[in-house]
């Protein structure tokens, strides 16, 4: 039963430090940012929540900078980031993920911020952030901190986000060498995602190859590996990127990755799928970077 | 609350979390604009706001205060693509029972004209439709942005003319 809007309070700042006082005193409030899953869970009688504060107004979480680190503000929605120079130069697997998401008015609406704090275990830009390195900016009233994307998550849509802490922006390092994405999902637009990777291989590999194999058993190249939607929140394939950075065979890699995932059955697919489609993504990253 | 929807001012007392839709159906008498899904998914509920193709389902009316509003109802004051395409969808058979064509046609509003036919998928992704399988209404939206003013008549025109002769 969709929840009756008359029920709904929403309490409006006019910046973000009325907003970070507001949350300090009431630190039930639910912030809301473009709504594409805030409205679905009231619609669909999913959501418990009835109290909420603006943040679609606050300048102050819009934009994208990088001066010198990568920033981007956690009201920034997926069109802005699509259409972004700077992200298309320096992460271009995060615009292939935000092309990907639902369609163009899914797009013009949704947040960064609000993908990373809703939590799904299926948020398209998750992997992303995780295989970049991410930093998530976080600020109270009483001051700001920032936490790296591989300590955000403690479990199934938890985080270490304290509920008078609002996300104001992604922080994004340099990143050296090639960037993968790929999302399965059942078509090609509007679909949640069965499985997602992303993937970044620097480029100290080309140097091995360049020396003929001669530093093989050394770290010969630096591989980052996360995935979406095969435990109850992203996962860095820290084993799996170890095999392959040690020049170590894609089967074993393969291996080691199937240890380190924990795929459910649900609606969309089955937990065996899932184990066999991340297999042959790794299979696919790592030819495409090669 | 003041909103200004079509180009009209509209001095209305809502609540700021009641969907974007439901004010544009209920307390504007807008009724152009569909419910199909109310999650998102199907976009027969898309409007324009400040020229941005939005799902009204998933907006609360207190996000658009002070933007401009454009409802199906609203699009040819609006926007001069707004005829070509209802012109278009009529000609190339792009609607069919209708309940998507709103939201197609306003999910196409914000295209430029001579769109490829990439782009027209590009921004019509977020839209379902149950009737024609796509393919006419890319025929459609192509035929109405494509700069030659008029091309040969579609298939389903002619079709169309000779079961109308037939039936006399
Ligand atoms: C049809 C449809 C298709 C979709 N497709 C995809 C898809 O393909 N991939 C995908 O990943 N997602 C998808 N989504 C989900 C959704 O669009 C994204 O998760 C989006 O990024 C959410 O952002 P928002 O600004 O709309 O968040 P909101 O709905 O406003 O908020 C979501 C949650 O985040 C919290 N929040 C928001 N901003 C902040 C902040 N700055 N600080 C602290 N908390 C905050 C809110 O309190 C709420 O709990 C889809 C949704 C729909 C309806
Ligand atoms: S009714 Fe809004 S997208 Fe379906
Ligand atoms: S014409 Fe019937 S849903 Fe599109």
């Amino acid at each position: 039963m969709p929840v009756d809007a008359r029920t709904l309070t929403l309490q409006r700042p006019r910046n973000l430090k009325a907003a970070l006082a507001m949350l300090a005193k009431e630190p039930t409030l639910t912030p809301i940012a473009g709504c594409t899953d805030v409205l679905v869970g009231l619609h669909f009688g999913t959501s418990d929540t009835r109290q909420f504060i603006d943040l679609w107004s606050l300048d102050e979480l819009r934009g994208i900078t990088s001066k010198p680190i990568l920033r981007i503000g956690a009201l920034t929605t997926y069109t802005e980031i699509i259409a972004s120079p700077l992200v298309q130069k320096r992460v271009p697997m995060l615009v292939a993920a935000a092309r990907e998401i639902g369609g163009a008015q899914i797009q013009n609406r949704g947040t960064l911020g609000g993908n990373i704090a809703n939590a799904s275990p299926a948020g398209d830009t998750l992997p992303v952030l995780a295989a970049a390195g991410a930093l998530i900016v976080l600020r109270s009233a009483s001051g700001e901190r920032r936490v790296s994307f591989a300590r955000f998550y403690t479990g199934y849509r938890t985080s270490v986000r304290q509920p008078d802490e609002l996300i104001t922006a992604i922080e994004i390092p340099a990143i050296d060498g090639r960037q993968w994405w790929r999302k399965v999902g059942t078509r090609r637009a509007q679909a949640i995602s069965k499985i997602m990777m992303a993937g970044v291989r620097s480029p100290a590999d080309h140097l091995r190859q360049g020396y003929g194999g001669q530093e093989a058993g050394r770290h010969s190249c630096k591989v980052r590996i996360a995935i979406g939607s095969v435990a109850p929140t992203v996962v860095l394939a820290e084993a799996a990127a170890a095999v392959l950075s040690q020049g170590g065979a894609i089967g074993d890699a393969q291996a080691a990755l199937r240890k380190e995932i924990a795929p459910i059955d649900d609606l969309r697919s089955t937990g065996d799928y899932r184990q066999q489609v991340a297999a042959n993504l790794l299979a696919a990253f790592w030819k495409d970077t090669e | 609350m003041l909103l200004t929807i079509n180009g009209r001012q509209r001095r209305l007392t809502v609540p700021p979390m009641a969907r974007l839709l439901d004010v544009l159906r209920e307390d504007c008498g807008l009724t152009g604009t569909k419910e199909g899904c109310g999650e998102g998914e199907c976009g027969a509920c898309t409007v324009l706001v400040d020229g941005v193709a939005v799902d009204s389902c998933l907006v609360p009316v207190a996000h658009v205060e002070g933007c401009q509003v454009v409802t199906i109802e609203g699009a040819a004051a609006a926007k001069r693509s707004a005829k070509a395409l209802q012109n278009a969808f009529v000609e190339h058979g792009g609607a069919q029972c209708g309940i998507c064509t709103p939201g197609m046609i306003m999910a196409a509003l914000p295209l430029k004209a001579g769109a490829s036919r990439d782009e027209i998928k590009t921004a019509l992704a977020g839209n379902l439709c149950r009737c024609t399988g796509y393919i006419s209404i890319f025929n459609s939206v192509e035929a109405a942005l494509s700069p030659a003013k008029k091309g040969p008549p579609s298939r389903v025109a002619l079709r169309r003319a000779s079961a109308h002769a037939r039936r006399r």
